[in-house]
């Protein structure tokens, strides 16, 4: 019953006319910016913080606009990946794994339209998680220390090789190629600075952002060039949208399962919504009876990133709102929100605050209904947006892609950094091998190193602790079997598809 | 509406930039949100509702290099600026000190003043057997190996340093044996700790204030001269027999080749501005602790904590 009461606090801050008219402005704008290439959710609402304090919102508005415009963005992400092949954000990147494809066997509508449902879905159920499991999973965060971070991300890469790609080699050569890029930077462990050539820029690292927008924008533009306009990505048409009922209910396993882990990716701090949408592509892929279609646009192979990365994006809220840790990048910008609004995120936030906590929750759920609406009968309002002819698209893809990047630090090293990654992913690309490896490598590498290193650190360097829990034992199996498994399946299960080329 | 909205992003961006030109302005050499942004936009706004400047300051973020690159942009390219201060805290001279800044030293800019910090503590959690500083650094005294700390910053950085200044206060001197994992933030470190894998954490009082009122920690002490306003249960260092002060304060910097007329005028601003009932009740509510060193004092307090910290970092082997 306290349940009820809380929603009923929550519904009655959401639903006075300026908070309801903040997530609807919240949740256009965030879609505009999720769909441009380069702008993500995190860069989208570091943007428009400066707007929240100029408007004198108080501290649920604020929140309310903020996050409108995450789960917005969440949901924008997916468009550019299915018609140019450019993930309009981190998370929407396994997206074009099969967004793509699909939009190019002239199905672009049905993608939008199921990427939509799926993404609303798995947003929806993960808000309603969030209202109900919040205090209770909170708690999970104390159970992953090192060890068990540093098997949960091998986890990640050692599924990335064994199912992620049809040539394990490339797929591991990229991966490595995205682990040595993440090792620039200040070494935490030691305060030391690694393969900097003393240029103050690269101190805090190789910006991820930098790294998509050069590997997938730049180079897309540089193909282009080299095509003069055929074969490009750029041009898919988008047919009359209708709503593919079929592919919907064939899908809902898929998306209930991506949901479930999605959220908990969301959960874990510094997981994140790019790890919720990869691991649910992941385990979508290897439980498939018939693998053959997936990268060719597998219907399932939209559904459940989709919905993996909109549930990632519930998830994260639970840790930033009840231990003040963030899940993601932008719920770290959204903790910097909540700190300058003077609310300190903790355990005791739903008992202290419970009119922002539960305001927020009711606007996410109202949010999740107008995002429905905007993304399924109106995708074509914002596809058009990128339906502009190559001409002139391209050269604003490309501006976008260098503003974007520029108001990110302000620095022109980051506009040449993005440049260089450009002529990387045309290398790549003329190499046939994947970027979206490089680009985990570099998000999650970071991590993983210094969970190892810590880990190191509290045994003495006793290996035997990476084993030390129940936790840690059971991702470690999961690891080994996701990269040993598939070499001898793969007799069996891609047997018929022998023949067939790589996509 | 593509169109549109990149209008609307560059007209934003080339207001602010031409803004930069006219008004004053204080750089937050770091993203929105954390502690250098908070220094700028709370400080620059009370001066101006307070009178104590004729206009609004503009902020400017400019992350990067932890707070080097700013610092580099101020010395080599703003050096006479009159109209420009920096937000700057305990980590932008420990960073001075430990060489981090790529050559850059402390004496390139002049330091203002700080009017606030953040104290230091060190934190168990509630099942921990340790009931006071004293037993804590005892243990890890006497069995090193078995004790992590768990801290927001990289190693070899404050968090790191007050706990070794600790230890050596004890008489403890082999300090590259004492343990610490470098985690994302305040939060973090306590989630490991309160999780089992650290011993203790080590930070600042803001990060920890929701885990003390929930009561899933205990804080062992604060490395305060008095006990911090608000907190007067927490007992300080000092009190435990350990002469350590170490807090994180919010300050500014200016250019070093400012005009001295410049300089007084914002020493001048930001005190009034320490003495003001808003700044009294921003610190109250972002949990800083009183703290004031405006002008000459505090360049010479700067001057203080760059040595110690310098002396201490060789001694760790973080720098040469």
């Amino acid at each position: 019953m306290d349940l009820l009461a809380n929603l009923a606090l929550g519904f009655s801050v959401a639903l006075t006319p300026t908070t309801l008219a903040l997530a609807i402005a919240g949740c256009v704008l965030g879609t505009m910016i999720g769909a441009l290439p380069g702008l993500g959710p995190s860069n989208g609402v570091a943007i428009l913080i400066p707007l929240s304090f100029s408007f004198g919102l108080d501290a649920t508005q604020a929140l309310v606009l903020m996050t409108s415009v995450y789960y917005g963005a969440m949901y924008g992400g997916r468009i550019s990946s299915i018609l140019l092949n450019i993930p309009g954000d981190e998370p929407a990147m396994m997206t074009t794994l099969d967004g793509y494809p699909l939009a190019k066997q002239g199905r672009a509508g049905d993608a939008l339209v199921l990427s939509g449902v799926a993404s609303f879905v798995g947003a929806l159920l993960a808000t309603i998680g969030l209202m109900l499991l919040a205090p209770i999973l909170a708690r999970v965060a104390f159970l992953f220390g090192p060890a068990e971070y540093f098997a949960l991300y091998l986890l990640a890469f050692c599924t990335l090789g064994g199912m992620g790609s049809n040539n394990q080699a490339k797929a591991a050569i990229a991966v490595c190629l995205g682990l040595g890029i993440a090792m620039i930077g200040v070494d935490s462990s030691t305060g030391m600075t690694r393969f900097t050539g003393g240029s103050l820029h690269l101190f805090d690292g190789v910006d991820f952002l930098v790294a998509i927008v050069g590997l997938f924008a730049v180079a897309e533009v540089f193909v282009f060039i080299e095509s003069h306009g055929r074969d490009s990505a750029i041009g898919v048409t988008l047919e009359k949208i209708r709503i593919p009922v079929r592919d919907i209910l064939a899908t809902r396993i898929t998306m209930l399962r991506a949901t479930a882990i999605g959220f908990v990716a969301g959960l874990l701090p510094g997981a994140g919504a790019s790890l919720g949408s990869f691991l649910a592509y992941m385990v979508e892929k290897s439980s498939a009876k018939d693998k053959s279609k997936f990268g060719k646009g597998d219907v399932r192979g939209i559904a459940a990133p989709e919905a993996g990365n909109n549930a990632a994006a519930g998830g994260a809220l639970v840790p930033m709102l009840t231990l003040g840790v963030p899940g993601s990048g932008t719920t770290a910008v959204l903790l910097a929100l909540l700190m300058t609004l003077n609310i300190t995120p903790g355990p005791l936030l739903f008992t202290e605050r419970p009119e922002v906590v539960w305001g927020l929750i009711a606007s996410l759920l109202i949010a999740n209904f107008v995002l429905l609406v905007l993304n399924v009968p109106m995708v074509k309002i914002f596809s058009r947006i990128l339906q502009v002819p190559a001409a002139i698209l391209l050269p604003g893809v490309t501006m976008v892609s260098f503003v974007g990047i520029y108001s990110l630090s302000g620095s022109h090293f980051d506009l040449l950094l993005m440049i260089g990654f450009g002529v990387l992913g045309y290398a790549l690309r003329k190499l046939s091998i994947p970027a979206v490896p490089v680009i985990l490598g570099i998000l999650l590498g970071g991590h993983m190193e210094v969970s190892l290193r810590r880990a190191m650190v509290l045994s003495d360097g006793d290996w035997t602790y990476l084993f030390g829990s129940p936790i840690a034992i059971g991702l470690w199996i999961a690891a080994v079997l996701g990269f040993i498994a598939p070499l001898f399946l793969r007799s069996y299960l891609k047997a018929p598809a022998a023949h067939k080329d790589e996509a | 509406m593509r169109l549109f909205s990149k209008m609307a992003f560059a007209a934003v961006f080339s207001v602010g930039l031409a803004g930069q030109s006219i008004a004053a302005e204080c750089i937050a050499p770091a993203n929105p949100g954390g502690g250098w942004d908070f220094t700028c936009r709370s400080i620059t706004k009370i001066m101006h509702d307070i009178g104590a400047v004729e206009s609004p300051l503009q902020v400017t973020n400019m992350a990067g290099g932890g707070g080097g690159l700013a610092f580099t942009h101020v010395v080599n390219e703003r050096n006479t600026d009159d109209a420009l201060i920096v937000a700057a805290s305990t980590a932008t001279a420990t960073r001075l000190a430990q060489n981090a800044y790529s050559g850059m030293t402390a004496d390139q800019v002049r330091f203002l003043g700080a009017i606030g910090a953040d104290p230091g503590v060190i934190v168990v959690a509630k099942d921990s057997p340790y009931k006071d500083l004293n037993d804590l650094l005892d243990a890890v005294i006497a069995d090193p190996s078995k004790h992590a700390f768990a801290g927001g910053s990289a190693a070899g950085g404050y968090d790191h340093l007050k706990v070794l200044m600790a230890l050596k206060r004890k008489g403890f001197t082999d300090i590259k044996k004492v343990k610490y994992i470098g985690v994302d933030g305040d939060a973090d470190a306590i989630t490991q700790t309160v999780g089992g894998f650290t011993a203790a954490m080590t930070g600042d009082i803001s990060g920890v204030v929701g885990f003390i009122k929930s009561g899933d920690v205990r804080v062992l002490a604060s490395f305060t001269d008095e006990r911090i306003p608000g907190f007067e249960d927490i007992p300080t260092a000092k009190e435990q027999g350990i002469d350590v002060v170490a807090v994180n304060w919010r300050g500014l910097y200016t250019p070093k080749g400012a005009s001295d007329a410049s300089y007084r005028k914002w020493t001048d601003a930001l005190r009034k501005v320490g003495a003001s009932p808003e700044w009294k009740e921003a610190m109250m509510a972002n949990g800083l602790a009183p703290f004031n060193k405006v002008g000459g004092d505090f360049q010479s307090y700067v001057d203080g904590v760059i040595g110690e910290v310098r002396a201490m970092s060789v001694e760790l082997g973080v720098m040469k």
